[in-house]
């Protein structure tokens, strides 16, 4: 029983990084429409920029998001603005194969630069626990969990009060008639993609503490941010936030019942389940799968 | 105030326009006729930047708009209504009005201009909350109108705005037509239901397969004989 507990709670834990992540694709794929392969790549470069950060200059990860996020802001500012501005009108399959070649290059330029070695930060906390009523929890994984809660509150309120963060929800539903309002969607598609990249950026950074970077990281977290967006709902933060948890609930108790093995084939499994019977997601009022199909 | 002259726009290979000639007079109600597929919704389409080809000539108040893009024109004060109402449905009434005071000019006012359409179409006001795609086909409408008053136009395209809506609303629709224009806004009414656009109109096109096939003050228009047999039934 306690072992049960004990696995939903780490579960839930990781959730929140889940949801932190993909809530920055839901974002970039519902304003932008653009399916961006390259999302775990962003993960991953922000782990390596705070791995870098702590060895050269001895910074925390904490520490380092003040550095990180800023300037992964503007990297997605850039991937935007060079890379998926000029294909904005073209077809799907265009613009798939431009946001994959950017995940295999800078999966290719992280192996040269930073070769394969598996990276991590050494800081105190990094193992720390505490015993909460006979369940045992990691500090760092904690810290994440809110730090992720507090900033997809952040957004949901930016989303939904600031006149910018309305403009960008009427972009996910018309773009078209957003312009016709005079809402300048080139500009909002760079914010967007910005505050996208910035968070799956912070998601690489809180992970950091407890796990180590090497040049593929990046690749689950594209697949379980896919399954989170689909199972929350496109335009939907507080579906994107449950499916989050959801998936590192059924990652951690499949991982420890089944097989770490099988995690992926019992996620991917539910997200075929899902998209057969409800294809605008299990938690969300937005729309879902069908928007997700190559449209 | 709105002058289109030999205007042509292509939709791939198709043609959708073919020499349009229109000129809509500061202070008018215009109602652009016509059958399904004659190319008038394109024209405003045109008009409102969103054909990115087109040729001939469009100007506004004599500025030359063919290349300007859709979020520069509104700012001149073209505001269109699209068909079909298009609200942004999760947002709510309010947020969608929000909305159209987007560009700079309409957010300075954009107070004042809200209470002015609670006091047009009450209605909204006591949805303000609701998302609009709640709202019923009239409510958005009304929504759509509202929030296209909101850019601060002088001049209004409405596109099918009688669309789906019962008898009685599109009597009330086309007071508020003549009401809006009392106000000073210019009005571009495209419409199948030529019978109430012809009593409200001071002057029509009739368009048909993208071209302008008749136009005159809108009495004159009411009594032509082709009218008559073919748009009035008569």
């Amino acid at each position: 029983m306690e072992l049960i507990v004990q696995v939903c709670v780490s579960g839930l834990l990781l959730g929140g990084i889940y949801a932190l992540i993909s809530i920055g694709l839901n974002l970039i794929f519902g304003v932008v429409r653009i399916i961006n392969f390259a999302h775990g790549e962003m993960v991953m470069v922000a782990m390596y920029l705070t791995f870098w950060l702590n060895y050269f200059f001895g910074m925390d990860p904490y520490v380092a998001t003040i550095i990180v996020l800023p300037v992964m802001f503007l990297f997605g500012v850039l991937i935007q603005r060079v890379i998926v501005q000029p294909i904005q009108s073209s077809s799907a399959n265009m613009k798939i194969f431009a946001t994959v070649a950017l995940s295999l290059i800078l999966q290719n330029v992280a192996l040269i630069v930073c070769k394969g070695n598996f990276r991590t930060v050494q800081v105190p906390y990094g193992m720390s626990t505490f015993e909460l009523a006979g369940i045992f929890i990691s500090v760092p994984r904690l810290v994440a969990f809110f730090a992720a809660l507090g900033s997809i509150t952040l957004l949901y309120y930016f989303l939904k009060y600031s006149y910018t963060g309305k403009a960008l929800r009427a972009i996910v539903e018309d773009h078209t008639i957003a312009r016709l309002m005079g809402v300048k969607v080139q500009r909002l598609y760079l914010l967007a993609f910005g505050i996208g990249c910035a968070f799956s950026a912070l998601g690489g950074v809180l992970l950091m503490p407890f796990s180590s970077v090497y040049p593929t990281v990046g690749i689950p977290f594209t697949l379980i941010a896919f399954i989170v967006v689909v199972l929350g709902g496109l335009g939907s933060m507080g579906g994107t936030f449950l499916a989050g948890l959801f998936i590192g609930v059924v990652e951690a108790v499949g991982g420890t019942y089944v097989s770490p093995a099988l995690k992926e084939a019992i996620y991917f499994g539910i997200f075929i389940i899902a998209i057969l019977i409800r294809p605008q997601g299990i938690f969300g009022k937005g729309k879902g799968s069908e928007e997700v199909g190559l449209k | 105030m709105l002058n289109i002259q030999q205007v042509d726009a292509y939709y791939g290979d198709f043609q959708a326009l073919r020499d349009v000639n229109l000129e809509v007079t500061e202070g008018k109600i215009v109602a652009l006729l016509g059958p399904n597929a004659a190319g008038k919704t394109t024209l405003l389409s045109a008009i409102s930047g969103m054909i990115p080809y087109r040729e001939g000539n469009i100007s506004f108040q004599g500025q030359h708009i063919n290349a300007m893009l859709p979020e520069d024109i509104v700012s001149l004060g073209i505001a269109l209504v699209p068909e079909g109402r298009r609200l942004f449905g999760t947002l709510t009434v309010l947020e969608n009005l929000e909305m159209g005071a987007y560009s700079k000019h309409a957010r300075k006012n954009l107070r004042k201009n809200l209470d002015k359409m609670f006091e047009l179409f009450p209605i909204l006001k006591e949805r303000s909350s609701q998302q609009a795609g709640s709202l019923s086909g009239g409510e958005q409408q009304m929504c759509a109108i509202a929030r296209g008053l909101m850019t601060e136009p002088r001049l209004l395209m409405i596109d099918e705005m009688s669309l789906g809506l019962s008898p009685v609303l599109v009597k009330h629709m086309f007071n508020m037509v003549s009401e809006i224009a009392n106000t000073g806004v210019t009005i571009l009414l495209v419409e199948q239901q030529v019978n109430h656009a012809l009593k409200v109109a001071d002057e029509a096109y009739i368009m048909e397969k993208g071209h302008v096939v008749l136009s005159g003050p809108s009495a004159q228009i009411a009594n032509d004989d082709y009218v008559k047999k073919v748009y009035l039934g008569k």
